[in-house]
């Protein structure tokens, strides 16, 4: 028996029937590649995000997340191509983000099989996108992902992978996001994101209490604590992390047991 | 053995075909009547919203065709939402093939964490009954993505409780429901896939 469970989960009262927190890796995909899933063992082809996807549900990911980060039209169908291969190989929800910028984009992800889209800088300079994909896709194909960088207690929305400024500001663009249908918020903080030094668990504690959707946090873990924070204090419903996965910073089956052991509802 | 799939407006058939065919099963999807009548299993799948899929159903005789089926049937989501007697999406009356009704969950003012809405994500069930969850436990979680829940009562055949209790799953007859998405279910969800193709009928 694991420590810090002495009862088989099925009898911990605790943990039934319980909303679980979700682990989420994020692939980034250019040209159909994976461009950071690096040393990966008993992989053939580490590059490819179909096989790398498949070992991260395997480790017990709840969830996935692809961001294409290609540039030109021939990488946006491969994109399409590998989203396809995604929906065939792999039994858990993945949400495709990256170039959705009109209501076709959208559908050719969801043709190919995408259970949700993240719309990010797209839907900073058109809101009514929001609202376009909601209606013709439900609210539960729609994340809205939201950059944001503080600077004197003020968080600006950014966009353009958090190199430009926008004039919107984190809180009142997440509200808006969700009035116009949004089913999710995936919140980075571009002040955390990169450091390892844990999530924003203040900002997104904010957003969650002022949010009646699930909430996404991402930028900032280096550690399973980080986690176990973003959860308690941060009150976010899901975490996703990237590089510490990729890199066997931290293996997925440890952070779930881990979590477990402080009595977060985990998978 | 064959399969069919119920082709209409509902959002990602696909992957319920996907996740047919990652357990060596090849379906057909369509909407033809009898092709429909004639399969030895029909899965109803659903993502969308109510009183427009029932209006897209009996615009194409869908409607009666669903309720009259002898065969094992197996609703998945918005399909369980719709094999129920009302939905409060759109005031829609459904098929009514269970006597359940469906309402929006209500969010609670104050601690928002635990209760976001939409319910998405894994939950674990309660009561599970019927041989669709045959080698699966209390212990094992399902992948849910709604708003609006199917209340509990005598055909329910697994509960969850987000809010308040609802249905997670529905049998009466030859109709199965699951409220939760199985092909997105990693391997529970596959299992639970299998024991629909094999019930003994």
């Amino acid at each position: 028996m694991k420590v810090g469970s002495p009862w088989p989960r099925s009898l911990n009262l605790f943990h039934d029937n319980m909303l679980a927190k979700r682990i989420i890796p994020c692939l980034d995909i250019r040209d159909g590649q994976t461009v950071k899933g690096v040393n990966f063992v008993n992989i053939v082809n580490v590059g490819d995000p179909v096989e790398l996807g498949k070992l991260y549900a395997e480790q017990g990911a709840d969830e996935l997340v692809f961001l294409d980060i290609t540039a030109t039209h021939e990488g946006r169908k491969t994109f399409v191509e590998l989203v396809k291969r995604i929906a065939q190989n792999l039994d858990i929800p993945f949400t495709v983000g990256g170039g959705i910028s009109e209501i076709r984009d959208a559908e050719a992800l969801l043709a190919a099989g995408a259970d949700k889209i993240s719309i990010n800088s797209s839907a900073v300079r058109n809101p009514n996108l929001i609202d376009d994909l909601v209606r013709n896709f439900g609210s539960q194909f729609v994340v809205v992902a939201i950059d944001a960088r503080e600077a004197n207690n003020h968080w600006t929305v950014t966009v353009n992978g958090g190199r430009i400024p926008t004039d919107k500001e984190l809180y009142s663009w997440a509200k808006e996001a969700e009035d116009r249908g949004a089913g999710e918020i995936l919140f980075t903080s571009m002040n955390h994101d990169g450091t390892k030094n844990g999530f924003a668990n203040k900002e997104l504690a904010k957003l969650s209490e002022i949010l009646t959707i699930p909430l996404i946090a991402s930028g900032g873990a280096g550690s399973m604590e980080h986690f176990a924070d973003v959860f308690t204090l941060g009150k976010a419903d899901a975490g996703l992390a990237a590089s510490i996965f990729h890199f066997h910073e931290i293996a997925i089956p440890d952070l779930k047991h881990y979590l477990r052991t402080k009595d977060i509802v985990i998978r | 053995m064959k399969i069919v799939v119920i082709k209409y407006n509902a959002g990602n058939i696909r992957s319920v075909d996907f996740a047919l065919q990652r357990i060596g099963i090849s379906a057909t999807i369509t909407d033809d009547q009898d092709e429909i009548r004639n399969a030895d299993r029909v899965i109803f799948p659903g993502v969308g919203e109510a009183a427009t899929t029932m209006r897209f159903l009996k615009q194409h005789n869908l409607d009666s065709l669903i309720c009259d089926l002898k065969q094992p049937v197996l609703g998945v989501c918005l399909g369980l939402q719709l094999m129920c007697t009302h939905s409060e999406e759109g005031d829609t009356t459904c098929l009514g093939i269970f006597p359940e009704k469906v309402k929006k969950f209500i969010p609670l003012m104050g601690d928002h964490s635990h209760y976001k809405i939409p319910h998405m994500g894994w939950n674990s069930l309660s009561e599970l009954k019927t041989p669709l969850f045959e080698g699966l436990s209390e212990a094992d979680y399902f992948y849910f993505v709604h708003s609006y829940y199917a209340t509990t009562g005598a055909d329910t055949a697994a509960t969850c409780t987000y809010l308040n209790p609802f249905s997670a799953a529905l049998q009466r007859d030859n109709f199965y429901a699951t409220q939760f998405h199985p092909e997105k279910s990693g391997s529970a969800g596959s299992k639970l896939l299998s024991n629909f193709i094999n019930l003994k009928f």
